[in-house]
């Protein structure tokens, strides 16, 4: 079976996951009621999922989806280009995206007023579809359009957060220079490949880069501002300052959002360009794949774990985490082999699905307790059991335990490090699977063993976080563990993606 | 050496710009200043862009003479067969990167907006907008261990 | 008041004329150089001058906000519904060679692109001036004893 929809819901599909929610969010934006827009939102994101899944299937059997907008066929019209390595994350981004909107219908009645909630369902839409947009497009200035039309919009969602904390402000301040930085970085490689192939579409540019063979200096050029741009957006190690800001004050149910999918279609991109636009197997590529990505990932593994250790706000602990997973995530595709890059990309997802889960429920703790902080977190576990254990099975998966996600993307990747021979990255992945015991279990052994704090010498009640979060909750991280238990969907996903990279036919 | 000079003269400029508007991002404390920086850093891009769109002695990417008078169909014949003999002989600029660089500076607008009004917000929230200070309000903040919620009400 | 008299005088005559200048800007768009988005900025400088001379309040009253808010949706229902009509009548989205049938002139891309960039003027002129709006009618909150930086 290669589609469930019909022949032209299936055909359009590419064009109508990006059109869809870029017009319901202007609808959202002039909607009086603010449980209105919510069901638009709601609803948008449900058929974005159902048509992402279609656009699985059909990858699976088609192999490419080719969508020529306005009719202009490529190289000269923007297409839309969807194959193994996109397709994935297309259905990560949309699923997520139901997931979140069903959690902000409970979590924004706490956390933006009534005035901004239809704008912040709009600019959540604009979010959402410029991710998927930058995810499916095939044209490298098309991404920057979406690029931006994404972070401009998650800029304001991060500093919708300041009516809970005002630090949200400076926080999406900063994401702001800095992002608008690496897009700007990453316009301007663009720019210099355009000069050196004279086309935008990426598949072209391929083929005309193929032609000059050693890659010249303008390429080489066009390839560092694109890395370092893509590395300003996807929070790679040292440019990494961004990130735990915007996750720890922004919205809830925004910071998962962002947590599970922004800086993943980021890291798309770059597969993207490493891979499939630049030819890895020329020198100065390799040498920045083992050089630069994957020496940077290790040190961002290490780095950012400790620091992790050392954070007092739980957000703050599990975005610096996040830090240290793109960590994981660039090490494997530093390999520049089939296994590393699969790994790599595996872990994308799995991470996307464990760190979507855990932000969801500190979410419901602040939700119910008003919990922010590792040390409050005494007695979660008898207070919210339901949410106490799915964060606890995600927290697993993210120090990765046999039978979690988060366990087959790391043996994925200790397996591909070992086939390379880079054994030092086996004992650094080993070793800062230990710090996320340590930072991970620090909060699970207060949930769990402490006992619960007393108010006015009487015991907390007990209060279960809201069924439209719950749900969400639970959906990842059962994810988390049937991926974990049965792999074979998401390696298979993986391997396809990895068959892209590097399978040599484009 | 000059006429090197003369040639990149754009490029120049370009890193010129580029680099201006990067050093002011990254030393200024002031954040309107770090949004003019931004700005500067982004018009440099518009500047590469535009170069490269120019081919030396070409003209405007406008075909002249088509729409003269009424043009529906049944004056149209052949329109698309002029355009092409005539596009063969007159040498155009690239109209492409023009475009481009008009999204790109709307996309430049609406980042600035945003950032002026994040600027306008802290202001009122915090009483300043250096960074500077608003680092150690912060940091005073963190240390006090005052309730978090409080925080969002304007000092 | 009397200070701003011949400003406010020469305004009244200018802004009519900004306004169809912006029209001429777009709608010369199909020939040659203009289009919605510079047309769209044309028309909000027009409204933008007009509140420079006689007061955001003023302004206000003759563009209301909730009209800017409606125009901005409008746009993108243009744009989109461009985009609609040409899934309906059997090519991709936005392939305007279906909205006419003539063959030896590509009509139906006048036609399109015309209608997109309506879209673009509307969405264009009133983000400019809801902009303008969120920063003008702010509350000035400098204080007299601020620090010069």
């Amino acid at each position: 079976m290669s589609t469930f929809l019909t022949g032209w819901l299936s055909a359009e599909a590419p064009v109508l996951i990006v059109v869809l929610p870029l017009v319901m969010a202007a609808f959202c934006a002039v909607m009086p009621k603010d449980k209105i827009a919510w069901i638009i939102t709601l609803i948008t994101t449900l058929i974005c999922a159902v048509l992402a899944f279609d656009i699985v299937l059909q990858v699976q059997s088609a192999g490419v989806l080719s969508y020529a907008l306005g009719g202009w066929d490529p190289p000269f019209g923007i297409e839309y280009r969807i194959d193994g390595l996109n397709a994935p994350v297309v259905l990560l981004i949309s699923a997520i995206g139901v997931i979140c909107t069903l959690y902000a219908l409970r979590s924004t009645d706490a956390e933006i007023e009534p005035k901004k909630r239809a704008p912040f369902y709009a600019a959540f839409l604009v979010a959402f579809a410029g991710l998927l947009g930058m995810v499916v497009t095939g044209d490298a200035f098309n991404v920057f359009v979406f690029l931006e039309v994404s972070s401009i919009s998650t800029y304001v969602l991060v500093a919708m957060g300041a009516s809970r904390d005002r630090r949200a402000l400076n926080s999406a301040y900063n994401y702001l220079i800095l992002g608008s930085i690496g897009a700007t970085f990453f316009v301007i490689g663009v720019g210099f490949l355009y000069m050196e192939t004279g086309t935008l579409n990426m598949m072209d540019m391929a083929d005309q880069l193929a032609v000059t063979a050693d890659g010249s200096r303008v390429a080489q050029l066009a390839f560092a501002f694109i890395v370092v741009g893509l590395g300003l957006k996807l929070a790679m190690f040292p440019l990494h300052l961004w990130l735990p800001g915007a996750y720890a004050y922004a919205p809830t149910a925004i910071t998962a959002f962002l947590a599970a999918t922004a800086t993943k279609a980021a890291l798309y991109l770059l597969l993207r360009f490493v891979f499939t636009v630049f030819d890895p197997s020329l020198a100065f590529i390799g040498a920045t794949l083992t050089w630069l990505l994957a020496v940077l990932g290790v040190v961002g593994m290490f780095v950012a774990s400790f620091q992790a250790i050392f954070q007092t706000d739980a957000r703050r602990v599990l975005a610096y985490s996040s830090v240290a997973q793109i960590g994981y995530i660039l090490l494997g595709v530093g390999m520049g082999t089939t296994l590393g890059v699969s790994a790599g990309y595996v872990h994308l997802i799995n991470h996307g699905i464990i760190k979507g889960a855990l932000f969801l429920a500190l979410g419901a703790f602040w939700y119910r307790y008003g919990i922010k902080r590792v040390s409050d977190f005494n007695g979660l576990g008898k207070l919210m059991p339901w949410t106490m254990s799915a964060f606890t099975i995600a927290a697993l998966a993210l120090i990765g335990i046999p039978g979690t996600a988060g366990f087959v993307s790391k043996f994925q990747l200790l397996t591909a490090a070992a086939d390379n021979g880079w054994w030092w990255a086996v004992g650094a992945v080993v070793v800062t699977s230990i710090l996320a015991v340590i930072y991970m279990g620090r909060m699970l052994e207060a949930a769990w063993l402490q006992p619960a704090p007393l108010v006015n010498g009487k015991p907390v009640a007990s209060r279960e976080a809201p069924w439209p979060m719950m749900v969400g909750l639970w959906v990842l991280a059962i994810a988390s563990l049937v991926f974990g238990i049965m792999p074979a969907w998401p390696l298979e996903l993986a391997s396809g993606a990895a068959q892209v990279m590097l399978g040599g036919g484009l | 050496m000059f006429s090197e000079f003369i040639t990149h003269f754009n490029y120049i400029v370009v890193i010129i710009l580029m680099m201006t508007g990067l050093y002011v991002v990254f030393s200024a404390s002031n954040m309107i200043k770090k949004l003019v920086g931004l700005s500067v850093f982004q018009t440099s891009v518009f500047l590469l862009y535009i170069t490269m769109g120019k081919v030396t002695g070409g003209v405007p990417p406008i075909i002249e003479g088509l729409h003269g008078g009424d043009y529906g169909p049944e004056n149209g014949a052949g329109h698309g067969a002029e355009a092409a003999g005539q596009a063969a002989e007159i040498l155009y600029s690239n109209p492409l990167p023009h475009v481009l660089i008009l999204t790109a500076i709307v996309v430049g607008v609406a980042t600035l907006a945003v950032g002026l009004a994040l600027v306008v917000r802290i202001r009122e929230v915090y009483g300043t907008i250096e960074e500077v200070e608003i680092d150690r309000l912060n940091y005073a903040f963190n240390m006090d261990g005052v309730d978090e919620a409080a925080s969002g009400e304007t000092p | 008041m009397n200070s701003h008299i011949i400003l406010r005088v020469v305004g009244k005559f200018l802004i009519p004329l900004i306004i169809i200048f912006g029209l001429y800007v777009h709608f010369h768009g199909d020939f040659g150089p203009g289009g919605g988005f510079q047309a769209g900025v044309i028309v909000a400088a027009g409204v933008i001058l007009y509140a420079l001379l006689f007061g955001l309040k003023a302004c206000k009253q003759a563009v209301p906000p909730s009209w800017i808010r409606i125009g901005m949706t409008v746009g993108v229902l243009f744009y989109v519904g461009t985009g609609l009509v040409t899934w309906m009548l059997g090519g991709k989205f936005l392939d305007f060679d279906v909205l006419h049938p003539a063959t030896d002139h590509p009509l139906g891309q006048h036609i399109g692109i015309i209608f997109v960039e309506l879209g673009v003027l509307f969405t264009v002129a009133t983000v400019m001036v809801a902009i303008f709006y969120a920063f003008g009618s702010r509350q000035p909150q400098i204080m007299d004893d601020e620090k010069d930086f």
